[in-house]
């Protein structure tokens, strides 16, 4: 728990509460100026309510990215929210109807719409670029800042030096925020925008190599929906943990619940920490160490090899690459994965379980049971978590685990998924149009890069796609609802530095509602509204499994303080850049929100009438039949018909593609790209010797429940549910005499942090975990005492999607007696 | 009439929405929690061959007041403000007769009355009875993400769901007469287990 917070927060809310009770609340907050008096002097619009005593319930979302999407239904008497509650589902007993209940987050949304943290005016920097310094401005100085450095930003260096930068702090928002930013950008002339997320780099840059490209983000067409596990007897995850990171009950959990009540499969969850999954559904849990993934897979392959439980024909009939035979002639000889296992190639390494043992951590005869259990399972879903691909070889690991089904023919049948997350059904709805002029795209996690040498970036050094190299460096950084800058980076020292020098980044515009460690790095700081405190319409996010709705998110209270709505600002600023017209098409941003419904509608005529919405929330739910959903059925039932996107039509173990970009780019020396999902040993992976003497320890981050990525993360009411902590090891934390709750340094060359230790079974000896989001926060020593993970993390790009490599960090722990 | 609460601990991901639900809805500041939700486990790790094993166990369990038949809080309030409801079985506190001296809390062994640092008195979980009298549901059930609890008429509770409360963290029921139902978890120990221990204890 964060006792800082405690006599802030509890004197803040024993005045709000008072100040109900005295009544006339309003005018209380108005004359005091506290933090939560609102400005009196923008009234929005007449549908919102006025001071009474009534309660009225709007419903809004929470909107962060957890891949799922809540409604909330806002209680709110005299224009301040009193409670968040439950939607009104039609039938809650019936699996499809059933209420899409928020998880602890969004049942925080109270304290997070009246958090002194909230950004309360535009704001302009004075001190030094990211001490935090500022001081308040108007919105019309705001916006003409803005227009000018826009202005001056396109003229001087072109529409390129514009980098709109990832954030997923209103995931979901379909029209607010993000839409608008990137419509106005792209009428000025377009922006340079980022390709990967740092969720998944690796995962869907791989991906492709192996089953051919699909036509949509996060693969999902080509997922099996988790609701086919009522079909499975065998369940495999690979650092999944659905339980914490796809927590809405309207989502992916409660769906694997519901699939496993019916088939009661056996579960076997592959992770370094005992997740809550674990738990949850009362999982085998198989320890693993960070970054040994595919290790695994090759020995479970070893094993089938060795036991003759490998159906040949089956995949020569479906693959290219596992054998000899089927290799392209461009391949040389044993370059194929089999031999690969078999050690017949060029390492001369047989992939044995007990060569895997060592590196894993898994008994050789419980990986050979476990090969033989997923070969005689029925049917064995087999799924991924993105922790695996988020690592210095992610690229690799993701794809062997992807190859695993494939190995054991537990795939394109009901209960069965490729290795991939598991899939999830969008429900389309309109947004405002846009397209973007500027073709040239960044690798998400490279963009301090693009600042600090944007022109040597190239295709083949860099991944850069749409030309082939970059012209010009990043000078004007676009920062909406995005805490990347200062927290959610990796090497957040050497960020720094990089943002310190104002000759090469010139201008950085932070829009949020908080005053994140982000937010710190802005030159001029705008103040966004919040989901409460605006309408949208908007999906189920990519990620909330078989269920699919649409929402309806409408005011529950007034804009507090001087925040306006991104639209409103953005319209200013495309006045005062000539653009207005252009911009806004004459419409106001509800002329938009009935626009961007009726096109939904139009696609979608079941839909009621705009003004039937009114008050409704979720105003349609579907659950689609995951019989339909089965990844790769049709490749499977008929291979020659339906071939694959891949060069081969088949699912590629061996891809002439990838040796080729092996070839071709200009890779660090380091760094090693194979044409096969081979295990490769990770800088600063558990076979790095020389850097384990120094830091014998590996860290890895996890999701946590108490927040979503960086959001929510500064709740004391969350913080105090589920504290922050380093998850350690009784043995290993008994070597360093650090006891369970004690305050530690946890280090390595990059950087420092403080924060409390959990001493737990629950993590295996030898590796560290810390909840990744935390917000970064310096002491004067530049120690971390946030707890966050980036003060350790390293920039050095995973070798083919440059993803950020975020869980490999090799670290040193000591208590701290204080 | 007697209300209790069913605590599905097989479907309980440890997710605190429950606790965190209940506190929007009562209005609680850091520090009161009417309901907990208890990381219990434990095992051993050893090296074998030069690797880890080990026999870890780990289960949560979401517990608030248990409504007891005899509860002992009640029975040692000096005061007569903590009082079990004739008319459901509830044990509240009428916070105008409460003095604050805090015996009930000490003689909990679930740790149910919390003490209210700005009022100076004992504040807990009323199951929501002015929701349940209006037809609703307590709000820790209604907010359950995998509906892991319910609230009812503990005899409609132990009809569906049988008779088990004595698991681990928690006493054994003999003490108090606790108006709960459990649903034990795969992993779950018994009341006095020995091997495990409260894993989170600064989140309860």
């Amino acid at each position: 728990m964060n006792d800082k917070n405690k006599p802030q927060n509890v004197s803040r809310r024993n005045f709000l509460q008072k100040s109900l009770v005295v009544g006339g609340a309003t005018a209380l907050l108005g004359n005091l100026k506290l933090p939560m008096a609102y400005a009196q002097t923008e009234q929005t619009k007449s549908t919102i309510n006025s001071n009474t005593d009534k309660e009225i319930i709007s419903y809004s979302a929470c909107l962060v990215n957890c891949g799922s999407r809540c409604p909330l239904k806002v209680h709110v008497k005299n224009d301040i929210i009193t409670k968040i509650s439950v939607e009104n589902g039609i039938n809650d007993n019936i699996f499809g109807q059933h209420q899409i209940r928020p998880c602890l987050r969004g049942r925080s949304v109270r304290w997070r719409t009246y958090n002194p943290e909230r950004l309360k005016s535009p704001m302009l920097r004075i001190g030094k670029r990211g001490e935090g310094k500022f001081k308040k401005i108007s919105w019309d100085e705001a916006t003409t800042l803005l227009a000018q450095k826009l202005r001056h930003t396109i003229d001087t260096y072109g529409n390129e030096a514009i980098f709109y930068q990832y954030g997923s702090g209103t995931t979901g928002a379909n029209l607010s925020g993000r839409n608008t930013s990137k419509r106005l950008l792209n009428i000025l002339g377009g922006f340079v925008d980022y390709h990967g997320t740092y969720s998944d780099a690796q995962i869907m840059t791989i991906q492709p190599y192996l089953f051919g490209q699909t036509n949509n983000n996060y693969g999902t067409q080509l997922q099996s929906l988790f609701d086919q596990i009522k079909y499975s007897d065998l369940v495999v995850m690979f650092g999944q943990n659905i339980a914490e990171t796809r927590m809405s009950g309207g989502g992916q959990v409660t769906e694997l619940y519901h699939a496993l009540e019916q088939s009661k499969a056996k579960v076997i969850i592959i992770d370094p920490r005992c997740n809550d999954s674990v738990v949850a559904y009362n999982a085998e849990w198989l320890p693993i160490r960070p970054g040994t993934d595919a290790a695994l897979v090759a020995a479970i392959g070893y094993t089938l090899i060795d036991e003759n439980l490998i159906n040949e024909a089956m995949l020569n009939k479906y693959c290219v690459g596992w054998n000899s035979d089927t290799l392209p002639a461009s391949a040389p000889a044993n370059s194929n994965y089999k031999s690969y296992i078999l050690g017949l190639s060029s390492d001369n390494v047989a992939k044995t379980p007990e060569w895997a043992e060592k590196l894993t951590g898994i008994p050789a005869d419980r990986i050979r049971q476990l090969a033989r259990e997923i070969v005689a399972a029925k049917a064995a879903w087999i799924s991924q978590g993105w922790g695996v691909q988020r690592t210095q070889t992610g690229e690799h690991a993701a794809r062997a685990i992807m190859a695993l089904p494939i190995m054991t023919g537990q795939f394109g049948r009901k209960g069965t998924n490729i290795g991939t997350w598991g899939g999830s059904v969008s429900y389309p709805v309109a947004g405002m149009p846009t397209s973007n002029p500027v073709t040239v795209t960044i690798p998400v996690f490279l963009w301090t890069k693009a600042i600090e040498e944007g022109e040597n970036l190239t295709a083949k050094n860099a991944f850069i796609k749409g030309k082939d190299k970059l012209d010009v460096g990043i000078k004007f950084l676009w920062n909406y609802a995005s805490n990347v800058i200062g927290n959610q980076h990796a090497d957040l020292n050497k960020t720094h530095e990089i943002l310190s020098d104002e000759s090469k980044c010139e201008f950085i515009l932070v829009w949020d509602t908080h005053m994140t460690a982000s937010a710190k790095y802005a030159d001029l700081l705008l103040p966004d509204v919040s989901g409460v405190e605006t309408n949208d319409i908007i999906n189920n996010s990519y990620q909330s499994g078989a269920y699919h709705y649409l929402i309806r998110m409408q005011a529950a209270i007034k804009p507090l303080w001087e925040n306006r709505i991104t639209y409103d600002v953005l319209a200013e600023v495309a006045e005062k850049l000539g653009v207005k017209d252009e911009f806004t098409e004459g419409k106001s941003y509800e002329d938009w929100i009935v626009y961007c419904y009726e096109k939904t509608r139009a696609n979608n005529q079941i839909l009621p009438p705009f003004a039937q919405t009114d008050g409704k929330g979720v105003i349609d739910r579907r659950i689609a039949n995951s019989d339909e959903y089965i990844a790769l059925k049709d490749f499977h039932d008929d291979p020659i018909n339906h071939p694959l996107n891949t060069p081969s039509g088949k699912i590629e173990f061996y891809s002439e593609t990838l040796a080729n970009i092996a070839q071709d780019w200009q890779l660090d020396e380091k760094d090693k790209l194979y044409p096969i999902p081979a295990y490769l040993p990770a800088i600063e992976g558990i076979e790095d010797s020389a850097s384990l003497v120094k830091y014998p320890l590996q860290l890895t981050g996890y999701h946590t429940k108490a927040h979503c990525h960086s959001s929510y993360a500064n709740l004391p009411q969350l913080k105090e549910a589920a504290v922050d902590a380093i998850w350690i090891n009784p043995i290993d934390a008994e070597k360093r005499q650090i006891k369970h709750g004690q305050l530690v340094e946890v280090y390595n060359d990059r950087g420092r942090l403080y924060m409390p230790a959990k001493v737990t079974p629950r993590i295996m000896p030898g590796v560290l975990a810390i909840p990744q989001g935390a917000w970064a926060k310096t002491n004067k020593e530049g120690v971390d005492i946030g707890g966050c993970i980036n003060r350790l993390t390293s920039q050095r790009p995973s070798v083919l999607a440059k993803g950020n490599p975020q869980h490999t960090n090799l670290v040193e722990i000591k208590s701290l007696s204080l | 009439m007697q209300y209790g609460f069913y605590i599905n601990s097989t479907k309980c991901t440890g997710c605190k929405t429950c606790q965190i639900s209940c506190k929007d809805e009562k209005n609680l500041d850091i520090g009161p929690k009417f309901r907990r939700v208890y990381e219990y486990g434990g095992g051993d790790w050893q090296q074998v061959n030069g690797l880890w094993q080990n026999n870890t166990f780990v289960y949560y369990l979401s517990i608030s007041c248990n409504h007891c038949q005899e509860p002992t809080c009640v029975q040692g309030c000096p005061t007569g403000a903590m009082h079990k409801r004739s008319e459901d079985g509830l044990v509240v506190v009428d916070q105008d007769v409460c003095i604050g001296c805090r015996y009930c809390e000490m003689r909990c062994p679930y740790g149910a009355p919390q003490f209210d640092q700005q009022k100076r008195v004992m504040s807990k979980c009323d199951g929501c009875y002015q929701r349940v009298s209006e037809g609703l549901s307590s709000v820790c059930v209604e907010s359950c993400p995998q509906r892991a609890l319910e609230f009812n008429d503990i005899n409609v509770l132990r009809q569906k769901y049988g008779q088990e409360r004595d698991i681990a963290p928690l006493p054994s029921s003999t003490l108090t007469k606790p108006n709960i139902v459990i649903r034990a978890h795969a992993k779950a120990k018994k009341s006095g287990d020995p091997l495990g221990r409260i894993l989170n204890p600064e989140e309860i």
